[in-house]
């Protein structure tokens, strides 16, 4: 059986205008929308569309955190995952941690692919999907805008800083979504109610792995330095005139 | 002492600024002594280049015909075989770094620190998180390897008047194939790169269409800048994904930041929020763009950008 895992991690909306706690012990978290990370739901999108064509058999996403994590899950069975399996944690996980789940997750299922989004948009870590890679010893490719299955191999576009570069990588591997790779479908109110038949397997984190490589440590959270608003003119030459004062022009 | 290895990043004919940003942020670090290693085909002329640059000891070459295409997973298990000695490993926070980096912090089985902004010390680091709105400090365990992308919009190049010694670094270990390099769409500009150019010019959404967007270009061309888009402008269609400029595209610190029709979503300020003086131009004058800019102008771009190009023209 063809399976696909894909990675859906809880975060705060992004519509959500995040807030430094007034203690500096991090950001406010009590009453905030949380959502499943927009480029985890770009992968679960990819992930159903590629076995929409017949490429794959079976959809398996995956949440590391707490209990409120299957809400996300329950979200990815609607859009149309087929079993959703949560590790759970109390402890925040750094990414090497994260990858370690993922890769006893791996050697259980023995996935074709594993598809994450490029990185979570509460830590910005981007480490999750090269991690994997490394410990799995397989390939990566990740900020992908264009993927294609072929038969033991997939051809992906990658989003890099010159353009677009397509490699092409052995099955089994790790693949991360970027921005352009789909839009994600709206989830149907009869979705849900069907996944809420759907499998839901809870596993605890410390009977997967013995350790959390915690040998990072957050110190101290602030806010970013503010930019001032500036002047407002009224015509170009008055424009030209400030930046020729500011030696811009 | 601390000992940094820094993974250049080139295109196999230059080194990228974001080596130079790498080498200032490293040179923050009290007592550092500061190796470049450069993983390349035919790499000797990269790596004279490389030795001129100021702060380091050494440049290393490990030249192998499989670094062609500086793939992640080939590289990886190289910068492992001469990793012993060093207590930092730093790579820039770019497509080049992000790719790479962790997959050497998992070889090395330690965490990676992503997007450093500011050195504290040897051990303490702080970078952004929630696309900018926190700063956090990291610390981290003296008794591990600090594996780092540098964030390069924080850091200034460092000069080049150095003559660093080169090393050459034989690798006798199998490296995988299982990722195959086929080919790299870039678009033809001869616009300085819109990472290092000093000066940038950006269009948005307001452009309208792909074919407008040559007012943008003409300006940046009188001004001798590079040329960005938003996000919008990227996915409507009107110029390539590589021109983005913002959390998800490019990270920029230009000395000017010019944002034309551009309302300044929060995911592109993210990726100005370095520059030295941003100018909005912006038909609507509650545009949030208008809350971070320097200096603003409330107007129509197509009449402001002609005018624009001729005033500066008159200057010259």
């Amino acid at each position: 059986m063809k399976k696909i895992i894909v990675g859906l991690k809880r975060v705060i909306d992004y519509n959500v205008r995040v807030r430094v706690k007034s203690d500096h012990s991090g950001v406010e978290k009590d009453g905030v929308k949380m959502s499943i990370n927009p480029f985890d739901e770009i992968a679960l999108e990819e992930a159903l569309r590629i076995k929409e064509k017949g490429l794959a058999d079976e959809i398996i996403v995956v949440s590391i955190g707490s209990d409120d994590c299957q809400q996300q899950l329950r979200t990815g069975l609607a859009m149309g995952a087929d079993r959703a399996i949560l590790v759970e944690s109390s402890q925040e996980l750094y990414p090497l941690t994260l990858s370690k789940v993922l890769h006893e997750l791996v050697k259980d299922e023995q996935p074709m692919i594993v598809l994450l989004g490029k990185q979570a948009i509460d830590n910005d870590n981007n480490q999750v999907g090269q991690m994997l890679a490394a410990l799995w010893d397989r390939p990566q490719a990740t900020f992908a805008s264009e993927i294609n299955i072929n038969e033991n191999t997939a051809t992906v576009t990658r989003e890099v800083d010159s353009g677009l570069e397509t490699i092409e990588i052995d099955l089994p591997a790790v693949i991360t979504a970027d921005l352009r790779l789909n839009e994600p479908r709206y989830v149907k109110l009869p979705d849900i109610m069907k996944a809420k038949k759907k499998p839901l397997n809870k596993v605890s984190y410390d009977e997967i792995v013995n350790s959390n490589t915690s040998d990072l440590a957050p110190s101290l959270t602030e806010s970013p330095p503010h930019r001032e608003k500036g002047i407002m003119v009224e015509s170009v030459p008055e424009l030209v005139n400030e930046l020729k004062n500011k030696g811009l022009l | 002492m601390n000992k940094i290895l820094i993974i250049a990043e080139h295109d196999g004919n230059e080194i990228n600024s974001s080596t130079l940003k790498c080498v200032s942020c490293a040179k923050d670090i009290e007592s550092a002594n500061i190796d470049i290693v450069i993983c390349a085909q035919d790499g000797a002329n990269i790596t004279k280049a490389a030795s001129k640059i100021d702060h380091i000891n050494s440049v290393i070459l490990i030249d192998n015909e499989a670094n062609e295409n500086m793939i992640a997973a080939v590289i990886a298990p190289q910068i492992i075989s001469m990793s012993d000695e060093y207590t930092h490993i730093f790579g820039p926070s770019t497509t080049f770094g992000k790719d790479l980096m962790p997959r050497i912090a998992a070889l090395l089985n330690v965490n990676q620190i992503s997007d450093i902004m500011e050195v504290i010390n040897a051990y303490e680091f702080k970078r952004p998180i929630y696309a900018g709105n926190a700063i956090v400090s990291i610390k981290t365990s003296a008794d591990k390897k600090i594996v780092g992308t540098i964030r390069t919009a924080s850091f200034q190049d460092v000069q080049a008047n150095n003559s660093a010694e080169i090393h050459n670094h034989e690798i006798s270990i199998d490296l995988p194939t299982h990722t195959r390099f086929k080919s790299l769409q870039t678009g033809e500009s001869d616009r300085p790169d819109l990472q290092t150019a000093k000066k940038v010019v950006s269009g948005g959404r307001a452009l309208g269409s792909e074919a407008n967007f040559e007012i943008i270009y003409q300006l940046a061309d009188t001004m001798n800048a590079g040329a960005g888009a938003s996000r919008a402008a990227v996915d409507a269609g009107y110029v390539p994904n590589e021109m983005q400029v913002g959390q998800t595209g490019k990270i920029i610190a230009p000395d000017l930041y010019l944002a034309i029709g551009i309302s300044g979503a929060i995911q592109h300020l993210t990726g100005i929020k370095d520059a030295g003086t941003i100018v909005a131009i912006n038909k609507d004058e509650e545009a949030p763009i208008f809350e971070i800019a320097d200096i603003g102008l409330v107007g129509d771009l197509f009449d402001v950008i002609p005018e624009l190009e001729a005033e500066i023209k008159n200057q010259n």
